[in-house]
């Protein structure tokens, strides 16, 4: 990832989400979400310089703003991103023990990524699927009605799926 | 998950639980635990099945076998023979002429019979991505209503006479909101509906967006033909792209159709939707954080007044509602100010969408005239309790909000009603706890919550619920003194009485209502270092029993750090140095020989 | 698709959506609905749509619509279906996992017998 191929990608990202916008400006978060997709799940550091000259809006603000969210990162994640909700529906529906599951199926900690690069390990607040906690997402794709055994099978098969490739 | 092999239907009718069904259900689920069967097989209670006469009764499927006159003691043996042993119990079967049972399923359910449907009246009725579906449940004829036959003023007059207070949580008049913006000075105005639903326990707005997105649309647009606004941005929670997703297609419809853009039905009224998306901060629900955002910016809340509807986004005169909310427009416009608040009671008019999660045996959304009790809610709506546990408490409001304990279950469910238990409706996320809920756990898992969640911006909540949750620690750890609760206690009132927003403002209720409640169970742990619901892990250990320990070996295979020892056929022991109070023990013991224990 | 200007326009969309959803006049025999909400799909409400759709092509069934639906609510009994056949009630049926909607398709679509152990409703929502 050149400096030049990122300032290319952000400036037509921007560009685009601009002109689809009711108000144009302060489209920021949009974009970043844009951007984050565009990488696979992180914003290079450097596309916030792009978007200080695109915007007009200090360094400091966007920093702010890259580092508020919770979803948002800086740092390189793993293709897939597991947030696992910690609210307490699921807590007191058995979630801690599928937390636990997870972190040593994976043997990483919250917030970090696998030595493969492949999942990266968070915690997040309720998800709104309480019906069927306790519940978890991978990327975009929500899982429910876990137990420590769904967990593993659900690794698993992706594991398996992304080492048939 | 293991696959259900067998379904167990137990009659559930008046008739049957008065020969004592009660029992029959408990005897059988508790022979299954015996044989580690309730994985695989799943028990179903139903509504009469029409054979009172040969009650209670027990059908098995997949093979469909009909027992009859089931008491505690054949229950038993039916498991132990047909489930277990695959053998039919002969001299129980039914000896009538048909063994066709005239299923007669369940639409007494009070779930279903109990629930007004207002704002989810199209849940599951039609394809979200239908508009044509929308249109045949009354779909945009609201809209059209208010353009061409009644008017703005007639639209306020409505929702005024309606009584319909904001569903988000606070439950502000609506129509009061409506008025300020609408007489607010300026050209430019803006909609906003509020879809950051983020409170622990609650999915009302996700289900609506998810299942009847148009309803969004259309509320919206009314809003802004009524208050003068011109563009209105919908802002989702990044959590639910799904929602994302069909609002996008429900909007790119509208507009199709002409009822969404510009000149709307033909008429020169023009107004246009976005969706911004959130990123993962609970502050944003709160109306000024989330006006920071959809502006680009950190999603901190700002001093208030001036409110919204004067200055709100971009500083121009802004309306803000939740999606509840909004849901519950159209059939008000249709349908009358007056046929909304013949539903509810006095001060808390219409209906409200209660999310029952936890330890509840239907889980989901229910939508329920105000005013019902919370026995109600919980028992006949939700089911009761699963698993034979007793219920302990219901926390309400999520982390805004408090509990309702036992004592107090009688209570009908209105904004007042329950601000005087301390605690409030909120969004409606009911969270429904058992006897084997620590409610000082609750209170820690909370302000865990509000430690991670809150913005930073002023010191009584950012340092404050901290301090609160460095004391709860020490409590659930052992090292907790009396002192400590008093200091927990005013510090609460502290953070009440400063922070700048609701977040703050709210976030020690699950600690006060909790020490309201449940004063025992504080004193418990700092007094005798006891968890009388064992699951304070520092105050809890798990033991063997020596007398049903058979030595099969189970529990330390499966123990992650080896702390079980003892040879084959002789009592196990666990070492508590070692153990880490996970638990797989505990679920692989056939014999009942382990438990948790708080000395 | 014409802008709708006038409640007539508006009216007659409503009528022929109403025939639809009310399963009549519509050259079908009968819909299944899947609850296709985040919670159903957690639940697994895809592998059932799959199954469900696998199994119709199997036997060669094509005057079932498959439509999806939001939540109706009952999360506990995820993932639900409802079998809307032409002149009889809905039924829903609750906990279908791909398996046991290859037992409705069998049972209920095929042989028209309502499978009885894994009803949650029977009438309209």
């Amino acid at each position: 990832m050149s400096a030049d191929s990122i300032r290319e990608t952000v400036t037509k990202i921007y560009e685009d989400i601009n002109s689809q916008s009711l108000e144009k400006g302060d489209v920021l978060i949009n974009t970043l979400h844009a951007i984050q997709d565009h990488y696979g799940n992180f914003i290079p550091i450097e596309a916030a310089e792009v978007l200080k000259e695109l915007t007009g809006t200090p360094l400091s603000k966007i920093y702010e703003v890259l580092t508020f969210y919770t979803m948002f990162s800086t740092h390189r994640r793993g293709k897939y991103v597991i947030r696992i909700c910690k609210s307490l529906p699921c807590h007191v529906t058995g979630g801690q023990e599928v937390v636990d599951a997870l972190k040593n199926s994976l043997e990483i900690s919250f917030g970090e990524t696998t030595g493969d690069g492949l999942f990266t390990l968070e915690e997040t607040s309720c998800l709104g699927l309480c019906g069927v906690s306790p519940v978890m997402m991978i990327n975009d794709e929500a899982y429910g009605n876990l137990t420590k055994e769904r967990v593993s099978e659900i690794i698993d098969s992706i594991v398996s799926r992304e080492r048939g490739e | 998950m293991p696959a259900v092999e067998n379904t167990v239907l137990i009659c559930a009718g008046g008739a049957c639980i008065s020969a004592g069904e009660k029992s029959v259900k408990e005897v059988f689920e508790d022979t299954l635990k015996k044989y580690s069967l309730e994985t695989v097989v799943r028990v179903v209670e139903t509504g009469c099945m029409g054979a009172c006469d040969l009650g209670p009764i027990l059908v098995i499927y997949p093979e469909g076998v009909f027992y009859q006159k089931v008491n505690a003691e054949n229950a038993a043996q039916i498991v132990e023979e047909h489930i277990l042993k695959g053998r039919v119990v002969e001299r129980l079967l039914y000896k009538g002429d048909t063994g066709e049972l005239k299923t007669k399923p369940q639409e007494e359910l009070p779930f279903f019979t109990e629930q007004v449907k207002i704002a989810t009246r199209n849940l599951g009725v039609i394809d979200p991505l239908s508009i044509d579906e929308y249109i045949a449940r009354d779909g945009y004829f609201a809209l059209h209503k208010a353009l061409f036959e009644i008017g703005p003023e007639k639209v306020l007059e409505t929702l005024k006479k309606s009584e319909l207070k904001g569903r988000g949580g606070a439950g502000f008049p609506t129509w009061m909101k409506w008025d300020f913006t609408r007489k607010a000075q300026g050209d430019t105005k803006y909609i906003i509906c509020n879809a950051d639903e983020g409170d622990p326990g609650a999915f009302m707005d996700r289900a609506v967006l998810e299942g009847d997105p148009h309803t969004i649309v259309e509320a919206m647009t009314i809003a802004a033909y009524t208050v003068g606004a011109q563009k209105g941005f919908v802002y989702v929670r990044a959590e639910y792209p799904l929602a994302i997703e069909r609002l996008t297609f429900a909007m790119e419809k509208a507009r199709e159709y002409g009822l969404l853009g510009n000149n709307i039905l033909g008429t020169d009224f023009s107004f246009d939707l976005e969706i911004r998306i959130g990123a993962g901060a609970f502050v944003c629900g709160e109306e000024t954080a989330l006006i920071n955002s959809i502006e680009g910016k950190r999603g901190i809340p700002r001093v208030k007044p001036p409110f919204p509807a004067n200055k709100g986004l971009w500083g121009k005169p802004t309306l803000l509602n939740n999606v509840e909310t909004y849901a519950n427009i159209p059939p008000i416009i249709i349908n009358g100010g007056e046929w909304f608040s013949q539903y509810g009671v006095e001060g808390s008019k219409g209906t409200k969408v209660f999310a029952l999660a936890g330890n509840v045996k239907n889980t989901g959304l229910v939508e329920v005239p105000m005013g019902i009790t919370v026995r109600k809610l919980i028992y006949d709506i939700g089911g009761g309790i699963p698993g034979g546990k007793r219920l302990k408490s219901i926390q309400t409001g999520g982390p805004s909000g408090g509990c309702i304990p036992l004592e107090h279950l009688d209570t009908p469910i209105t904004y007042d009603n329950l601000k005087k238990l301390g605690t409030i409706v909120g969004s409606g996320g009911m969270v429904v706890m058992d006897e084997d809920s620590c409610m000082v756990d609750v209170a820690k898992y909370f302000l865990e919550f509000t430690v991670e969640e809150s913005c930073g911006q002023c010191t009584p909540c950012r340092d404050g619920t901290r301090r609160m949750l460095e004391i709860l620690e020490r409590i659930t750890e052992g090292e907790g003194t009396m002192e400590d609760l008093d200091l927990l206690k005013e510090l609460g009132e502290n953070i009440m009485a400063t922070s700048l927003c609701g977040l703050g403002q709210t976030a020690p209720q699950p600690v006060l209502s909790t020490m309201r409640y449940f004063w025992h169970e504080y004193e418990a742990h700092v007094l005798e270092k006891k968890c009388p619901a064992k699951r304070c892990k520092p105050l809890m250990r798990v033991v063997i029993d020596k007398d049903k320990c058979v030595g099969c070996t189970a529990c330390a295979r499966v123990c992650p750090v080896n702390a079980i020892s003892g040879a084959v056929r002789k009592p196990h022991e666990i070492d508590p140095e070692i153990c880490t109070r996970c638990g797989s023990c505990l679920a692989v013991c056939r014999f009942n020989a382990i438990s948790k224990v708080s000395p | 698709m014409a802008k709708i200007k006038s409640l007539e326009e508006l009216m007659k969309i409503k009528e022929n959506a109403m025939k639809g959803l009310k399963m009549r006049d519509s050259g079908k025999k009968g819909k299944i609905i899947v609850a296709m909400g985040t919670c159903g799909i957690a639940a697994g409400a895809k592998d059932t749509l799959r199954a469900i759709v696998d199994s119709l092509d199997e036997k060669g069934i094509e005057d079932v619509a498959v439509v999806q639906s939001g939540c109706f609510g009952l999360c506990d009994v995820e993932p639900t279906i409802e079998v809307h056949l032409e002149g009889a009630d809905p039924i829903i049926y609750g906990h279908v996992t791909p398996a046991q909607a290859k037992r409705i398709i069998d049972q209920h679509i095929v042989e028209g017998k309502v499978v009885g152990d894994l009803i949650v409703k029977k009438g309209e929502l």
